[in-house]
């Protein structure tokens, strides 16, 4: 038993290394695997304020931009409203539908107090947390497109999985063809997203609009992703390569807008049942 | 003694917060990250005992991580380079060998013997650091070309830091 000790002794170095390490491993896979399971992240109010106070900073140069962003949002939500206003005149029809149908959707407005675009998984913090009813696997958009989906929740804070981080996948729509594939980063440029699974009979054109398809349930329909940038020659496959301009610059995103899908629950238990039933 | 410590307290504060802060923003074409952090801990004394100099490491790296959302892979990253430092440097061990308290740095043994110390180590974070986020070999070809720029980034801003402030941290 004694000698078991010296040896240990003599390798301490070697043991507390492999010790350290293992101990890295398992948060490491911990935070790939689970959501919301680990204390050091950038939803921990220290840090957001720390990172808070950065993109205070940094926003100051992007000011004018935001500024222009946000005035056109509102006009175009203008226009959207009085053509609903004209609409309900005239028909009338919303007055017997359900309403939690009409109210399938929340949204909440956030500040981003953290955002990154150069690694391979990205990942997005915005100020609002689980007080203001943010819980994980809620959709994250900006007035421009698609953000990312909603990872882990503090009380104030909450972590966003960006649209640009390789694990995540949206699916998609081409709106001329009616057309669906799944949206993936493939890591490189953070201004192009991959479109998959487009089959090689449709024929896809430049400039084609690919919106959110609504089929997870977790973003709404029509919620723009992008513009098809470049059809790659096709390699051996049955799908399309096809290169997507996203419609949001992540490097100048300031404000996001978190989506609380009130019927996701209930889609998703009626989808699970499908299997069971077989 | 007790100096010291106070010293490398507040530079590892300011080393952390220099990264956070300010380097955090700062990446070229996409692909040249700087980690000066990795500076601080390589510019630990000689002596220090390679216990304390893997806690250091560990902390530091999860320190780095809170602020990038990438748990565990920095600390991994530091922890290794920490295991390995105490070897190379008997390895590099310049003529003479080191001075009582030395600081493995420009100062004190030259330009080139730095260059020879810490060019393998910086190398070795930032390849187990990017590795570990690809979490694995399938981005090989791209995770290489990030590796290779940032240790010239990163070994830049180092060695632009110690010249900018050469007599610190010779205690």
């Amino acid at each position: 038993m004694g000698r078991i000790f010296l040896f240990i002794y003599q390798y301490r170095a070697f043991f507390t290394f492999l010790l350290l390490e293992l101990f890295c491993t398992w948060l490491v896979i911990l935070n790939n695997r689970y959501q919301g399971a680990s204390f050091f992240n950038s939803a921990n109010s220290f840090v957001a304020s720390v990172n808070g106070f950065s993109q205070n900073t940094r926003e100051y140069f992007s000011l004018r931009e935001t500024n222009s962003m946000l005035a056109e949002e509102n006009t175009a939500l203008r226009k959207k409203l009085e053509q609903l206003n004209q609409l309900a005149l005239k028909t009338d029809t919303l007055a017997g539908a359900d309403s939690t149908v009409i109210k399938r959707f929340d949204f909440i407005s956030a500040k981003v107090v953290n955002n990154s675009i150069d690694r391979l998984t990205n990942f997005i913090t915005l100020n609002r947390g689980s007080e203001d009813g943010i819980k994980p696997g809620m959709a994250v958009i900006s007035s421009a497109g698609v953000v990312g989906k909603i990872k882990i929740t503090s009380e104030h804070f909450s972590v966003v999985t960006s649209v640009l981080n390789v694990d995540i996948m949206v699916s998609a729509l081409m709106k001329r063809t009616g057309y669906f594939g799944t949206i993936q980063w493939d890591g490189h440029d953070p201004d192009y997203v991959k479109l998959k699974f487009i089959p090689l009979h449709v024929k896809p054109q430049v400039g084609d609009t690919i919106m959110t398809s609504g089929y997870s349930g977790v973003f709404p329909e029509g919620i723009m992703v992008g513009t098809i940038a470049k059809i790659n020659p096709g390699r051996e496959t049955s799908f399309h390569d096809l290169d997507v301009k996203l419609s949001q610059d992540f490097r100048k995103l300031s404000y996001a807008t978190i989506i609380r899908s009130n019927l996701l629950n209930e889609l998703d238990s009626l989808e699970m049942k499908v299997p069971n039933m077989q | 003694m007790n100096r010291s410590i106070i010293i490398q307290g507040i530079s590892f504060v300011i080393y952390l917060f220099l990264q956070v802060l300010i380097l955090k923003n700062s990446v070229l074409f996409g692909s040249a990250f700087c980690f000066v952090y990795i500076g601080y801990l390589l510019l630990l004394p000689v002596e220090t005992n390679p216990l304390w100099l893997m806690f250091i490491g560990f902390g530091m790296g999860l320190f780095i991580d809170m602020f990038y959302d990438s748990v565990g892979i920095h600390a991994a990253a530091s922890v290794g380079v920490m295991y390995l430092r105490n070897f190379w440097l008997a390895r590099v061990t310049p003529q003479g060998g080191y001075d009582n308290g030395a600081v493995p740095s420009i100062a004190a043994d030259g330009l080139q013997w730095f260059m020879i110390y810490a060019t393998p180590l910086v190398f070795i974070h930032h390849a187990l650091l990017f590795f570990i986020e690809a979490g694995g070999f399938q981005y090989f070809g791209f995770t290489l070309v990030k590796v290779i720029f940032s240790t010239l980034y990163t070994m830049l801003v180092v060695l632009i830091i110690q010249y900018l402030f050469p007599g610190e941290r010779r205690i």
